[in-house]
């Protein structure tokens, strides 16, 4: 019985993989059932919107903004007003012109850090789970101490000695400390499916090991990954936020981050400008919880009974 | 056995991890920080003789071999002995730490037990009404809510309690006009100042413990066993709490206790924001002044806190869930 199954699928493999050509368009039209699927989710539509507004600001933002982000003889800690509508900061700039223009750092540092993040995570879990043995038992260890070493007091130690603070150092710290979370998960999802008929019949095959993570198990394993990739950039946004808003940042930088810095260190509260302190942390949580929404769609793809019609 | 004997090895192999992380970190950075420190020491008073050994030992000036600091580093943690603070100068770092425990105990440490148990009974009646009103509207606004950042949520409660309603006081753990001590009017303020930053973090925190409590719960009920107490028609209340909500707790355990080891971690941010006394605010404190010793004992804290924290978390489940133990010793 267990033979049979197996010759079965590794007959169908190998039928699909001969005829590349028409198997590349049946790829192609499962991703656009696959992005109907997420679209169709209200959540995950409410949140690719918002997400989609924020990448247009994140490229066309210093484009957008009212005046130019080095501009700074305006009148100083001004509250909300016509000429500027969220405000200007103590050294006499536009808020909201800082707001747009530092869309794009954050967003950078937020998407490049779960970019790094996630192909970490899938080098560690993926080698763990496929190859098993010592192998697995040695990273499996080092996921597991990764992971109950607390994040935030984790990266603020490495940070603060770190002599210079930047984007890229900041990107450094979140990358190293990440990855354990999503090495995990992308662990356990490659235990469950390299133990699939169509994969053993694969090694049967005789096919090498990376051929079948790439072409058997990752395509079958993408909206694992990314969700995943959603969940790191929801962290890193997050996580960077919190590192610059102590001063871990580069303050010369405007990223969300670093405004909230200024905005607590000018007292900006007690002084009444709320649109200063308020509007970065506001567009923070939007773009965090617009990929969470996201993953709701996303889940559905994976789980067809959390589909809504 | 085996279980326990693998979990305390598990615990001894993170802490000293973080112990020798804590040494070796400083020492690989570019830039010397035990140099920059002792400079900056010189300049505030006289260091003594074995203050000054104690910074060496953390920090790495290059005296003896490495392998001679290390072993006196791990002799000075097991006493304690951190050194010197310098955003406190001249108070020792285990001082400093001492008086900003407490802060962070009892506040962090009594709204995380509320935000825990308030939003698991919540995640139970989400579940057990899935799809309804209260299931829908929760699980959306937890999750918005989840992606603040949440010392934004601390600034923006701030604005509108504490600088427009004038309701609560904006900064500080009690009023400046009194020194701690054991005296109602002491304790009224300390508890007046403290309903701002508790409201932060049950409002942060209640999101995770109410979503992971309605999933666990949600695929439990799936279960043959509720459909079978169903069945014999035992009470709705019956059923949800003494046969869902007792295996779906299970994996929760392991989260409370994990939280519950962060506590004295404080929430950091937190109370950066609101100035208070605790073990986030001197954590804070040391990164902005570049305090080294303290940022280094601060870290071994909370570490040290949250591994032997999730270690009671597995002794309690591989106590609650045989099929644990029984796993780790046929794997």
């Amino acid at each position: 019985m267990k033979l049979d199954s197996l010759n079965s699928e590794s007959f169908v493999n190998g039928a699909s993989t001969t005829t590349g050509l028409s198997s590349a368009k049946a790829e192609e039209a499962k991703q656009a059932g696959a992005f109907r699927i997420v679209w169709s989710n209200r959540k995950a539509r409410f949140g690719i919107i918002v997400l989609a507004i924020f990448v247009f600001i994140a490229i066309f933002g210093p484009w957008l903004a009212p005046y130019s982000i080095s501009d700074t003889h305006f009148p100083t800690s001004m509250g909300p007003s016509a000429a500027h509508w969220l405000g200007t900061t103590q050294t006499g700039q536009d808020v909201l012109t800082q707001l747009l223009c530092g869309a794009r750092v954050s967003m950078f540092v937020g998407f490049l850090s779960g970019a790094i993040v996630i192909a970490i995570a899938l080098t560690i879990g993926f080698v763990a789970g496929y190859f098993g043995g010592w192998v697995d038992d040695v990273l499996s260890m080092l996921m597991n101490v990764m992971l109950v070493l607390p994040g935030l007091p984790l990266m603020i130690l490495i940070a603060s000695y770190i002599p210079s603070h930047g984007i890229w150092e900041i990107i450094l710290v979140m990358s190293l400390t990440g990855w354990a979370f999503g090495g995990r998960t992308l662990r356990a999802q490659m235990l469950t499916l390299s133990r699939r008929d169509y994969v053993i019949a694969a090694r049967f095959a005789g096919e090498s090991p990376l051929r079948i993570i790439f072409r058997e198990i990752l395509p079958n394993s993408l909206s694992y990954i990314i969700a995943n990739f959603f969940g790191a950039v929801t962290g890193a946004i997050l996580a960077e936020a919190g590192l610059e808003f102590l001063g871990l940042g580069n303050p010369s930088i405007t990223s969300w981050g670093t405004m909230i810095y200024w905005a607590q260190n000018g007292d900006a509260l007690l002084e009444g400008q709320w649109a200063w302190v308020l509007a970065p942390g506001l567009c923070i949580a939007l773009v965090a919880s617009s990929l969470t929404f996201i993953n709701f769609g996303i889940d559905a793809v994976a789980n067809p009974r959390l589909q809504e019609d | 056995m085996r279980y326990f004997l693998r979990k305390i090895g598990f615990l001894l192999l993170t802490v000293w991890v973080a112990v020798t992380l804590n040494f070796v970190l400083p020492r690989l950075m570019p830039g010397n920080p035990a140099q920059a420190m002792m400079a900056k020491f010189a300049q505030q008073g006289p260091v003594s003789p074995s203050q000054e050994k104690a910074l060496e030992l953390m920090l790495g000036l290059p005296t003896g071999s490495l392998w001679s600091q290390y072993w006196s580093y791990l002799g000075n943690i097991v006493h304690f002995n951190f050194g010197t603070s310098y955003s406190y100068f001249p108070e020792s770092v285990s001082n400093v730490i001492l008086t900003a425990l407490p802060w962070t105990l009892i506040l962090v440490g009594i709204v995380t037990i509320l935000q825990f148990v308030v939003g698991t009974l919540c995640g139970v009646y989400a579940a057990w009404n899935r799809g309804k009103k209260f299931d829908s509207t929760a699980s959306v606004m937890l999750s918005f809510t989840a992606a603040f950042p949440y010392f934004w949520l601390a600034l923006a409660l701030i604005y509108f309690l504490a600088y427009l309603a004038k309701w609560f006081p904006i900064s500080g753990g009690y009023s400046g006009s009194l020194h701690p001590a054991f005296q109602w009017s002491f304790i009224a303020s300390a508890v007046y100042h403290s309903i701002l930053p508790a409201i932060t973090i049950f409002a942060t925190g209640i999101g995770g413990s109410l979503l992971g409590m309605r999933n666990n719960m949600i695929n439990t009920l799936g279960e043959d066993y509720i459909l079978l107490a169903k069945a014999e028609g035992l009470k709705n209340r019956v059923v949800a709490l003494r046969y869902a909500a007792r295996n779906a707790l299970l994996p929760i355990v392991t989260n409370f206790a994990m939280s519950l080891g962060l506590v004295v971690g404080g929430s950091l941010l937190m109370e950066t924001v609101f100035a208070y006394p605790g073990m986030g605010y001197l954590l804070s404190t040391a990164v902005s002044n570049q305090d080294y010793p303290l940022l280094q004992a601060l870290f071994l804290c909370i570490t040290v806190s949250v591994l032997v924290a999730n270690f009671i978390a597995d002794l309690i489940s591989g106590l609650l869930d045989p099929r644990l133990r029984r796993g780790a010793t046929t794997s």
